[in-house]
């Protein structure tokens, strides 16, 4: 079933002169406890697609259209207070630094129950308990001493599992994790990215997970969307994509890792850099970067066709399609 | 260059340490124990009996996690910090304990490039001024004309068109902005570049960029590179030989290929099992308990015994010697000296 259905969203920034568009119109959907994973670079809309579900994007940026379908209903198109009554609740948001996302003047344990009891009727003990019960499955050791305690006297990694607790504390349905260990070192990387998996197969949570890095996103995601200045450019199962990616700028960002060359040899480079949301070229996103740009690719953006396995917005995987159907018909 | 100093290291780190003093105030160090005030001062041992050597034209690396004295051990090396112990030889020449005029040529010889460029740089100078600061400074005799011509050379060789000169950092994006840092330390012709951690505020593209231009550099100039990282796919990439710090002190030193082929300290195996792998979609990693403890309190014994899966009573006593295995590998441990088998641990004991 369906859980999170965006449809054509795009997402502007005001500034002095014309609003920039840092979202193209994109369309994707999330089903019930599948993990999606959304890749990309710094400047991609990664993180503005992550906000925009939650209906958080600031001044300037805002919705310029679309829809933004969870549970069937338009997030959109609700009231403050309705949205408010879903942020926490039905959906839920892991940031990249635990410092910044929990509140150093608050112990853990008033930051669980306040957001326990401002969705639900729970006296404030039934709120510790619940709290209590979310810390233990995150695997926080004396959960009863942690929730008296500050942000600062917990390490990195724990801290981190304390928002996960967070997220879960009322069952969401959807969690959007953006980069959420990116501020921790790799083995305590490993374990924040296990316990997220483990977490989100026995209750069945929905997973947006935002990250850059391909390693990640490969080991916890199904699906996998791939982003390039404000357009998924690719998206399928994540096996299919890492293992035969179809748009050129997959191949280049799986090309460029490296574990792709043989170690003391040159790596395989994408030349140029993402363009920016005010430069943005005609046609195609990518072209300028892009070893097999045509005349076409700089007119028009290719729409998302699928191939294979795959859906990609790409003239020439549609060109080698097209041959591919010719050929066929021919036979 | 004569026969002995082409066999010796060019750069020889011998029983390094440095410690910072975290109570540095008179009122900060005072402690009631024992039913009286002392004086007590407490310091964070960053950096504790480092040794390792790195050769003409190697690229070494030193990998650990946030905290374990990788960036000090840059810095001590590029003389930015002073050690609180131990020597550092460049050359054959101790560079540790010099000063002034006498550090001159080897500020030239070893140079430095930052994580983030957007710091590194200075935000008021363009890049012309930034590149030709340290030319000028190096190499007083030249004229101008031919500053200019070093300054085009060097820009050319990293892949920067001569014609920006006059623009400012923010007018180029992260990546560029990385290479430009690296033209700044190549305008000295130095032979050996100090690099903490270059690539990792970068896209992975631009990543990618970067470091062909530094495996470009060391063909073209024979430079010989310490590079930080936390990176180990970059490591086994990069790198010619290895060395991995756990809270200040070095688990393992040996060359990429043994290392990645056969790691035998217990904390690089769980750093090598941890890194995300792109073909492989069940995450089955080494689990190690807990987090990395404080470098001011450290564990008695071995560093790593609060979280190693193997440690026993004796590495809870005592400080494992660093000591050579047959394939060349120098490992700091007693499980791996006595040959100890390894345990697993649960996600509940790991975190």
């Amino acid at each position: 079933m369906t859980l999170l259905s965006v449809r054509d969203l795009t997402v502007k920034f005001a500034t002095r002169n014309e609003p920039v568009t840092a979202l193209h119109g994109i369309s994707f959907d999330i089903a019930q406890g599948e993990r999606v994973g959304v890749v990309g670079e710094s400047g991609a809309g990664k993180s503005i697609t992550g906000f925009a579900l939650m209906n958080l994007l600031s001044k300037p940026g805002f919705i310029d259209s679309g829809q933004i379908l969870f549970e069937g209903q338009d997030v959109t198109q609700m009231s403050d207070r309705a949205v408010r009554k879903l942020r926490g609740n039905r959906m839920a948001m892991i940031f990249q630094d635990p410092m910044v996302t929990l509140n150093p003047v608050l112990t853990i344990g008033q930051q669980m129950i306040e957001t326990l009891r401002a969705h639900r009727r729970l006296s404030y003990d039934e709120a510790r308990q619940i709290a209590l019960v979310k810390l233990k499955g995150v695997y926080i050791p004396s959960p009863e001493e942690r929730l008296d305690q500050y942000p600062h006297e917990l390490s990195g990694g724990m801290r981190q599992r304390i928002v996960i607790a967070i997220a879960l504390l009322l069952d969401p349905q959807l969690i959007i994790a953006d980069e959420p260990t990116t501020a921790l070192d790799v083995t305590i990387q490993a374990d924040i990215m296990e316990l997220l998996l483990e977490l989100c197969r026995s209750n069945m949570v929905g997973l947006m997970l935002i990250t850059h890095d391909l390693g990640v996103v490969s080991q916890v995601t199904e699906r996998t969307l791939v982003m390039y200045a404000g357009r998924i450019i690719e998206s399928g199962k994540t096996r299919a994509i890492i293992n035969d990616p179809q748009h050129p700028y997959t191949q280049g960002l799986i090309n460029a890792l490296p574990q792709q060359t043989p170690p003391g040899t040159r790596l395989r480079q994408i030349p140029g850099s993402m363009p920016t949301l005010s430069m943005m070229p005609s046609g195609c996103p990518f072209n300028p970067r892009c070893e097999l740009a045509t005349d076409l690719c700089r007119a028009n953006m290719p729409d998302i066709t699928q191939f294979g396995e795959v859906q990609v917005a790409c003239h020439e995987v549609q060109r080698l399609q097209a041959d591919l159907n010719t050929a066929e018909a021919a036979q | 260059m004569s026969e002995t100093q082409s066999d010796s290291p060019l750069l020889r780190i011998e029983n390094l340490e440095k410690r910072f003093d975290v109570d540095s105030g008179f009122l900060e160090s005072l402690r009631f124990r024992g039913g009286r005030i002392r004086r007590e001062t407490r310091a964070v041992h960053a950096v504790n009996n480092i040794s390792f050597d790195v050769n003409r034209g190697e690229a070494v690396c030193v990998v650990g996690e946030s905290g374990c004295g990788k960036s000090t051990v840059a810095r001590m090396v590029a003389n930015l910090l002073t050690p609180s112990g131990g020597e550092i030889h460049y050359d054959g020449q101790r560079i540790d304990t010099l000063h002034g005029k006498a550090l001159m040529p080897i500020r030239s010889k070893i140079q430095m490039v930052f994580q983030n460029p957007y710091a590194s740089l200075n935000p008021r100078m363009t890049i012309g001024q930034s590149l030709e600061e340290p030319t000028k400074f190096h190499n007083p005799t030249l004229s101008n004309g031919d500053i200019r011509d070093k300054i085009t050379g060097v820009m050319k060789s990293v892949g920067i068109d001569p014609a920006w000169t006059a623009r400012y950092p923010h007018e180029l994006s992260g990546g560029q902005r990385q290479r430009i840092a690296i033209a700044r330390a190549l305008t000295v012709d130095p032979e050996f570049i100090v690099a903490d951690e270059p690539i990792s505020a970068l896209d992975v593209s631009i990543q990618a960029q970067v470091l062909n231009l530094m495996l470009q550099m060391q063909e073209d100039h024979g430079i010989t590179y310490l590079f930080i990282t936390h990176d180990l796919s970059v490591v086994e990439h990069f790198g010619t030989k290895v060395a991995v710090l756990y809270l200040g002190s070095i688990c393992e030193v040996a060359d990429t290929r043994t290392l990645f082929a056969a790691p035998k300290h217990p904390y690089t195996k769980a750093l090598l099992s941890a890194v995300p792998q792109l073909k492989d979609d069940s995450p089955n990693h080494i689990r190690l308990k807990g987090e990395i403890p404080t470098p001011i309190d450290l564990p008695d014994g071995c560093p790593f015994q609060t979280r190693c899966p193997m440690a026993n009573a004796r590495c809870r006593a005592e400080k494992p010697a660093a000591f050579q295995q047959p394939d060349g590998a120098i490992v700091a441990c007693h499980a791996v000296e006595e040959g100890r088998s390894e345990p697993g641990v649960t996600l509940q004991e790991a975190v």
